[in-house]
């Protein structure tokens, strides 16, 4: 595999196999998302109802992606790697995409054993809440990965990109939580659909920008 | 700022405008039936929020002409337009906290659609100074800012729709905020009070900027003599 397809696919088999041989991110973002649900259990008042559980498992979600996303590109700024990274002949494009992928897999592994747990403890989940949470968690590694490498470029990095990606992922948890309540969820779904592809071609044409002198 | 219109010219049409605006929404434009004189604040709250908008455009189109030419100026250009936009916000927000309690007596709704966009707005652009500040100034932090600048406009829209549909299942009632249809002199005073408002708005954008030039000139003659 050559080209733009096997650059993508290159870095992000290399940060899975970073994750798989340091297990840095995945173990720490499997525990936070449980440690958060049981700390719900305790925050909702008794009687509160599912909506109110359903709304909160999207703050869990976005909390466990942001946790991942602060994670992203440490590697790279170990030992200046990004440097070497930017300067390859690739198109830089494909370092934000494979970093997507990477962070949508870590999410994704996380939600496995987050929705099952929130489905035991709380509330049943439909086929529309989880295509809801699949749809908009592309939507938050794709602007959270760019975020995040524009986070990393500064002072105080973990302080600046829960910043930027809260008020970014707002659309997404009124599409998720939408997909999740609603009687007619196809209209949160086809506006989750709506803001990743806005946001995906956004971020894959201006990353160039963030990661260049 | 136009090339041909000095800052103090414009200035001064700043402050004929607004009288002329005061003028016509107290004296001339007529007070609502239902509202009363607390409706007269939606000759400020709605100009100011539309000239945020403006604000917030401008800031991107700036951000949009960094990334293309690599202009330093644009980008001092771009970060003084969305500084403003975002007092402008602030005093959108202000305003509607104002008008929200004097007509349905509270401070905040989240039935106002319009309003909850501003608070989203409000704190995406607060980021962007967050942000701005902690890359240190170079071409880096011009171009993330430009980038994270024309996010923005994107934003705006998304976030906008997506503020119409959380009404749905957040609070199914609608208030509407313009009441009955305007009358020709309330829309004259409007619009009046808009302009009023888009040339202030120009005027703080020039001064600002102008004081920013000033800095920054003042910055490198300090390290051309070296101190």
């Amino acid at each position: 595999m050559s080209g733009y397809v096997g650059d993508v696919v290159a870095l992000a088999r290399k940060d899975l196999l970073l994750e798989l041989r340091a297990r840095d991110t995945l173990p720490a973002m499997l525990l936070f998302v449980v440690s958060t649900l049981v700390v719900f259990h305790f925050a909702l008042p008794q009687g509160a109802g599912d909506d109110a559980a359903y709304g909160l498992l999207w703050v869990a979600l976005v909390f466990t992606a942001l946790f991942g996303l602060a994670r992203a590109w440490v590697p790279e700024r170990e030992h200046a790697a990004l440097d070497g990274l930017v300067l390859a002949t690739g198109d830089r494009s494909a370092i934000w995409l494979a970093k997507t992928v990477a962070a949508l897999a870590f999410l994704g592994a996380a939600e496995v054993v987050a929705l099952p747990a929130f489905a035991v403890l709380f509330a049943p989940l439909d086929a529309a809440a989880v295509l809801g949470v699949v749809l908009a968690s592309v939507g938050i590694c794709v602007v959270g990965t760019l975020a995040s490498a524009m986070a990393a470029a500064g002072r105080g990095r973990e302080v600046i990109l829960p910043l930027l990606v809260l008020p970014l992922s707002i659309p997404l948890v009124v599409g998720g939580v939408g997909a999740s309540v609603s009687s007619e969820p196809r209209t949160y779904v086809a506006f989750l659909c709506l803001y990743d592809a806005v946001f995906a071609i956004l971020s894959w044409a201006s990353f160039e920008y963030v990661v260049t002198e | 700022m136009p090339a041909r219109i000095t800052l103090p010219t414009l200035s001064v049409i700043s402050v004929a405008l607004m009288a002329a605006a005061v003028t016509m929404i107290f004296f001339v434009a007529p007070e609502d039936a239902d509202q009363g004189i607390s409706q007269k604040i939606f000759y400020f709250h709605v100009p100011i929020a539309l000239t945020a908008y403006v604000l917030f455009g401008l800031g991107a189109w700036k951000a949009l002409r960094v990334l293309w030419t690599r202009g330093e100026r644009y980008d001092l250009e771009s970060y003084t337009a969305i500084h403003q936009g975002t007092i402008f916000g602030a005093l959108t927000l202000i305003t509607g906290a104002i008008w929200a309690k004097a007509s349905w007596g509270v401070w905040w709704t989240w039935s106002s659609n319009q309003l909850v966009l501003f608070l989203v707005l409000f704190l995406f652009y607060c980021a962007y100074f967050m942000l701005r500040f902690s890359v240190e100034a170079g071409p880096r932090r011009e171009r993330i800012s430009a980038v994270y600048a024309l996010f923005g406009v994107a934003l705006i829209p998304v976030s906008f729709l997506a503020i119409r549909l959380a009404s749905d299942f957040i609070h199914p009632t609608v208030f509407t905020r313009e009441g009955p249809q305007m009358t020709g002199t309330m829309f004259g005073a409007f619009c009046v009070a808009w302009a009023a408002i888009v040339v202030l708005a120009l005027v703080m954008y020039s001064v600002e900027l102008a004081g920013k030039r000033t800095d920054a000139h003042l910055r490198e003659l300090r390290e051309a003599l070296g101190r």
